[in-house]
């Protein structure tokens, strides 16, 4: 096979991977919004609705119970996480850490990035077992911090490690101290480190595993910090298992809400993104 | 006025990494008051870490050492209690690559007076930050658009905002690190004026890789090889008697320095007769 062909082949087959990605996604999205959809415009209602006495048997009433819990557990979460991932992250990339120290921290970064959700849900599940707690809000924040954190550490670390190294130099040069430049890296960073955001926010509300041995169940509206909560993928889980039509319709909405808040958060960081970037080095 | 602002006495600069390498050896050079001296040499020799080593701006990164010392008015720079950060106020530093903060112009030129708490209302900000980018040139082209990022400038505008963004802390000494390399023809032409309108108010420290810019801008050479000084001097006797061979073999044998002519050696001169001196005698370090 001579060289031209050989670069049709590859190009043939770098289109195909690309177009299978692509139409996969497609359908996974339009068919969770055509159907999730469907319900919604019949009874849109049921976003905003808590659920009624026999929601789960005969699907009275709504899912907000479900979107209040997914806002209550992944809000704190991200907000707690956030700041250890950016505290983390400066520290290695600052003058503070040895480079020894960082590619050790760096490596168990990695393990606790590929660690399956459900580890963590089983963790913090020993936690509540262990001092005799229940599970509740409260842990769901913890297991979904913990969760989050090794997510929005690397790509906090990635935009750091690509901001300009003039920054660094210029504010060092002007007499700023570690933390003074360390802020201004920070700063021309934003871009990626809104990017690790809103990834660790996205990820953190579409997973279920965790918050399955955390937050528990409940039928009910959130309570309190330390009462059961259902979140939406955990709901959309059961109602998808119910043996009632309109119930299982449901999980086709919920899942519609919540594809609906990923497109929407990705959509907010692009554009957070290009605002920051104006102000960025090469930006 | 002191007449030698910044000296260094027999400084040395060790990277201790995998592999040491004394990168500058025992250096000791006076570097006089509202003069511009450039310290030229080919690449590798040492001349960004001699430099960065005359503010301690060597001290971000890890794995260096210094032995000998910096003498800023007299008084040691790393023999004393004040930290680092007063010091590179005192001696500011521009980078080689233009690099405007991710602020606004005006941001960029008061971050420096903000950290050190340098102005005492923000009438007097704004009358800093004017008069810093009246000095630079830039005021004109600017002053209608404060707001704007920085980084959204041409890169010979940035260029001139970190100049701008240096003096506005008031140093008493000024390092330029290859400040036009990264330029094209017409923003390093700017920067360049920007410079020469400088050199009589603040005492200027620059390292070029490019013998016209030397020859057009310096009142002072200093010629840096594989870390030790191989010649001193005059901008004029540097160029036109270079008093070791080794020299001559560098700038390309004895020629005229004439203001009016600047240009005449192109960066392509400069490199080939580096290349010729390279290959002359190569160096020890690889």
């Amino acid at each position: 096979m001579n060289r031209y062909a050989k670069q049709r082949l590859f190009g043939a087959a770098v289109r195909a991977a690309a177009l299978l990605v692509v139409g996969v996604m497609v359908l996974v999205v339009s068919v969770t919004l055509v159907r999730g959809g469907r319900v919604l415009l019949t009874d849109p209602a049921i976003v905003v609705t808590p659920p009624g006495s026999r929601y789960m048997l005969e699907g009275t009433g709504g899912f907000l119970h479900a979107v209040l819990g997914s806002v209550f557990v992944v809000g704190p979460a991200t907000a707690i996480s956030m700041v250890f991932a950016v505290s983390t992250a400066t520290y290695l990339q600052s003058d503070y850490s040895s480079e020894r120290f960082s590619e050790s921290v760096n490596m168990f970064l990695n393990v606790l990035w590929g660690t399956p959700p459900i580890v963590y849900g089983v963790f913090v599940l020993t936690i509540i077992i262990a001092i005799g707690a229940q599970t509740s809000l409260f842990f769901g924040v913890v297991a979904i911090a913990i969760f989050q954190y090794p997510i929005m550490t690397r790509y906090t670390d990635e935009a750091l490690r690509a901001a300009p190294d003039g920054v660094r130099e210029s504010t060092y040069g002007l007499g700023a101290t570690r933390f003074e430049s360390a802020r201004m890296t920070v700063r021309a960073a934003a871009p990626g480190i809104i990017a690790g955001l809103i990834m660790g926010f996205a990820r953190g509300i579409g997973d279920a595993a965790t918050v399955l041995f955390t937050t528990g169940r409940s039928t009910r509206m959130p309570g309190g910090l330390f009462d059961a909560a259902t979140t939406l993928p955990v709901l959309i889980f059961d109602q998808a298992m119910s043996f009632n039509p309109e119930v299982r319709s449901h999980a086709y909405a919920a899942s519609f809400v919540l594809t609906v808040v990923v497109l929407g958060l990705i959509l907010v960081s692009k554009l957070l993104a290009g605002r920051y970037a104006r102000y960025t080095p090469g930006g | 006025m002191n007449e030698t602002p910044l000296e260094t006495d027999t400084l040395s600069v060790t990277y201790t990494g995998d592999r040491e390498i004394e990168a500058v050896k025992g250096v000791s050079i006076a570097f006089p008051a509202n003069r511009l001296t450039t310290i030229i040499g080919p690449s590798g020799c040492g001349k960004s870490t001699l430099l960065k080593s005359l503010n301690r701006l060597h001290e971000i990164q890890q794995h260096v050492e210094i032995d000998g010392d910096v003498l800023l008015s007299g008084d040691s720079v790393y023999d004393t209690d004040e930290p680092a950060p007063e010091i590179r106020k005192q001696i500011g530093y521009v980078p080689q690559t233009p690099t405007a903060l991710p602020l606004s112009i005006y941001e960029n030129v008061a971050y420096g007076l903000r950290i050190h708490d340098d102005y005492e209302s923000k009438a007097d900000l704004d009358e800093k930050v004017e008069t810093y980018l009246r000095k630079v040139n830039l005021w004109e082209e600017v002053h209608d658009r404060m707001d704007a990022p920085g980084a959204e400038l041409s890169t010979g505008q940035i260029q001139r905002l970190c100049v701008a963004r240096s003096l506005a802390v008031e140093p008493e000494v000024l390092l330029c690190d290859e400040v036009t390399s990264a330029l094209d023809p017409i923003s390093a032409e700017s920067v360049e004026e920007t410079l020469e309108a400088l050199k009589s108010e603040y005492t200027i420290v620059m390292v070029t890789h490019s013998m016209a810019q030397a020859r057009r801008l310096a009142d002072r050479v200093v010629f840096l090889y594989l870390g030790e000084v191989v010649e001193a001097g005059d901008v004029r006797s540097f160029f036109e008697d270079p008093q070791t061979e080794r020299t001559r073999q560098f700038i390309g044998g004895p020629t005229p320095v004439d203001p009016g002519s600047a240009g005449d050696t192109t960066e392509a001169e400069d490199a080939s007769t580096a290349a010729e001196l390279a290959a002359s005698s190569p160096p020890e370090e690889s």
